[in-house]
């Protein structure tokens, strides 16, 4: 009799906290933004196989941002009339109406690619008339759809590696403040990606490798590039270890870090300046001593110091898991083993 | 069957709590995204978990307002996303008021590129005890114009409690911090007016420094008045590497190659090291290698203070108290105020004395005592001397 009373103070006082919390439930998209991502029509057949559409373009970066052993997929979706303007040493300059999308994914086995892959997020950076907007969708668990979430998510992924060892992360989808959290200059959000020097490179079109910046050029959505692709900068391949190991290390440190750590940028209170084209030795970390870094120092006293890679905060850092020390500040749960070795590699060899 | 009954009661009741905990948090979020400007965002009261860092941004005339101190308490102690826990970027006029931000991973409350932010009423603290695991700092307005902070509590950072950086037009006013290696911080600053605060219990009180390497050069015209600067003897806890982290326990006030700042009406009691130090960042023995950077303080005044101190060798930890103990040997009579002496023969007129304007001067202060460490020759010269300091300066503040 006793338990029976209890049970219905349970039911009762369970649906009564159920119904009251029900009512908190925020709205959390945008109406005046599109909800599914299929609305675009950025992609032709079943969503999930990213078949772009005619006037939609896929490419790929020469260093690439690591996020968590995530892959990308990168299109962008041209707007009829305009062109995008070329400059040598910066992100172009895109007409409003182009849509830049990538798709983050995982796949099953990396050492069999063909078992399949994970969709985990599509952000769409929109070029509107009051400028550039970040939009992060998450796929759902059926892979026919990706849906807006301003507040983003946290969305756990599974996959075999290279070497066929299980790994599970946590994946962020960031919400989108924190989409400008790295895509910023200058208070203004921005394209970090297609530039010159990391879009001077080929791409696999359908049957034949290509030149993406000649590519595009022919496509008419390039203007005034210079006529000979040699005179123009180009990122290394990190990942590629037969590249110079300076400009690998310094590829992977513009394609990691240098979207905050630049002058305009986010980390721009820090003095820590790691751009590809930093001549200033001190703003790129050398004998640099840290500031407002708190326990990210590590107890250590400069963010590099030549040849001791294990007296250089930059590294500690890297290596870190802790929200409080590690960086990047967010969209890492994992060391880059690989990025670390290149780092430690790079400044042990330093005199 | 009544115990299982209560512990399935539990269990439900627990899960329904961590569920709204989760919908709430991403109820603040969501609020912080799509607020309307001039909008105000109202925090219920009660411990709010919270797991990732709250962001706002490009936001204008938006206050976020909780229920008072202690009241509603935003608890990040569980946070797995973001350094920060609560983090305001390229807004104007943004309040944050009436509410306690606990136990975050980095920085407790960081804004940048805001013009006009105030904190009011906000307590902004790491639990339990001090320690270098803690976040470097409480409330922390990095490159922003029009700061106000007022009213507010900030415990146990382990850079500063209170740290306003590379920012224009600021005051800090009625705050109170302790269990910080630094109080209140002015880095890199211009305008700071810091008075009627409560600086206790730290490693170092109230620190004015300019450091190299930065945006913003150069820092300020500060004024340091009518605040309570007691018992900062804390062990510092800082991580090493951290220009804090070299800060001696015991020091009251500090200027590190600052410019421009007047010290005026406070109490400044029984800091065991010293009750002001005027120093040039030479003494941190870093490499300086910033064309643009000024190391010399100059400009400073110190008057109408009030100090005390007992009688007793300065604690004898850290560089700088072996510099005490083996080169000054103050011993037990150590001068409230220090200074290490060392000159930017750029300020010396044709007599060899420093134009008026870069002086440093201090008088009337109440048990005003004067040290000169003469550190430019290596302590050789060490001088308790007053009279070379027996000036005024004419302190103008354009704000």
């Amino acid at each position: 009799m006793k338990s029976k009373k209890y049970l219905f103070l349970i039911i009762l006082s369970t649906l009564v906290l159920l119904s009251s919390t029900k009512k908190e439930l925020p709205e959390l998209r945008i109406p005046s933004y599109k909800i599914k991502l299929s609305d675009y029509g950025f992609f032709e057949g079943k969503l999930s196989e990213q078949i772009p559409s005619s006037g939609v373009v896929p490419y790929a970066l020469n260093a690439p941002l690591f996020s968590d052993y995530a892959y990308k997929l990168r299109f962008v979706s041209f707007p009829e009339a305009a062109a995008v303007i070329f400059n040598p040493d910066s992100v172009f300059q895109f007409p409003i109406g182009t849509a830049l999308i990538k798709t983050f994914f995982y796949y099953q086995d990396e050492r069999n690619v063909k078992k399949g892959r994970r969709l985990v997020e599509t952000r769409v950076l929109l070029h509107e008339e009051k400028g550039w907007v970040a939009l992060p969708y998450v796929w759902d668990d059926l892979q026919t759809e990706a849906y807006l979430e301003v507040a983003g998510a946290t969305t756990q992924v599974t996959w075999r590696d290279h070497h066929g060892d299980k790994q599970t992360s946590d994946y962020l989808v960031p919400n989108m403040n924190q989409c400008k959290a790295c895509h910023e200059r200058n208070g203004v959000m921005t394209p970090i990606g297609p530039s010159a020097r990391q879009l001077n490179g080929d791409f696999v079109y359908q049957d034949k490798p290509e030149n993406q910046l000649q590519r595009w050029s022919q496509l008419n959505k390039l203007k005034v590039m210079p006529d000979d692709l040699q005179t123009l900068p180009k990122m290394a391949n990190y990942e590629v270890s037969t590249n110079e190991l300076d400009a690998r290390a310094r590829a992977y440190l513009d394609a990691n870090c240098a979207h905050c750590h630049n002058i305009s940028g986010p980390a721009q209170s820090s003095g820590l300046f790691l751009d590809w084209n930093i001549k200033d030795s001190t703003a790129y970390g050398f004998y640099k001593t840290p500031v407002a870094a708190g326990r990210g120092s590590g107890n250590l006293s400069y963010d590099i110091v030549p040849g001791k890679p294990n007296e250089s905060i930059l590294l500690y850092r890297m290596e870190s898991l802790d929200p409080g020390v590690m960086m990047p500040e967010l969209g890492r749960h994992r060391s880059h083993v690989e990025g670390i070795k290149l780092i430690k590699d790079w400044i042990k060899a330093m005199p | 069957m009544k115990k299982i009954a209560w512990s399935f009661y539990i269990l439900i009741f627990g899960c329904v709590q961590l569920f709204s905990q989760a919908s709430l948090e991403k109820q603040i979020q969501t609020q912080m995204i799509l607020a309307e400007d001039g909008s105000v965002i109202e925090l219920q009261s009660g411990l709010i978990h919270l797991t990732k860092s709250l962001s706002m941004e490009g936001k204008k005339n938006i206050t976020i307002k909780g229920m008072g101190i202690d009241k509603t308490i935003l608890s990040f102690k569980n946070q797995s996303e973001g350094a920060e826990g609560i983090k305001i970027t390229n807004c104007e006029h943004i309040t944050l008021e009436d509410m306690t931000v606990q136990d975050s991973n980095g920085d407790l409350i960081k804004t940048m590129h805001v013009n006009g932010i105030t904190m009011r009423r906000v307590k902004a603290e790491w639990t339990g005890k001090p320690s270098k695991n803690n976040g470097s700092y409480a409330l922390y307005p990095v490159l922003c114009d029009n700061v106000l902070i007022d009213s507010c509590i900030a415990i146990g950072a382990s850079d500063a409690g209170i740290y306003v950086g590379q920012s224009k037009n600021i005051v800090v006013k009625n705050c109170t911090a302790y269990h910080n290696v630094a109080g209140i911080e002015i880095e890199n600053s211009l305008y700071a007016e810091v008075h009627h605060n409560t600086a206790t219990n730290n490693t170092g009180g109230i620190l004015i420094f300019d450091l190299p390497d930065l945006v913003q050069k150069k820092g300020g015209y500060v004024r340091v008045y009518d605040n309570l600067v007691k018992e900062n003897n804390l062990k510092n806890f800082a991580p090493k590497g951290n220009i804090v982290g070299k800060v001696p326990k015991g020091t009251g006030v500090l200027v590190l190659a600052t410019n421009h700042v007047e010290i005026l009406s406070n109490q400044i009691l029984n800091n065991k090291t010293s009750g002001v130090g005027i120093i040039s960042y030479f003494m941190t023995e870093n490499k300086i290698k910033d064309k643009d950077y000024y190391p010399y303080p100059s400009g400073i005044y110190i008057h109408d203070n009030n100090f005390e101190r007992k009688h007793r060798r300065v604690p004898f930890a850290g560089r700088f108290a072996k510099i005490y103990w083996f080169k000054l040997k103050f011993g037990r009579d150590v001068p409230h105020i220090v200074y290490d002496g060392i000159v930017d023969k750029e300020s010396l007129d044709a007599d060899g004395n420093v134009k008026p304007e870069n002086r440093i001067c201090i008088r009337n202060n109440t048990n005003q005592s004067v040290g000169n460490m003469d550190a430019e020759h290596g302590f050789k010269n060490v001088s308790r001397d007053a009279k070379p300091f027996d000036c005024a300066l004419n302190m103008i503040y354009m704000r």
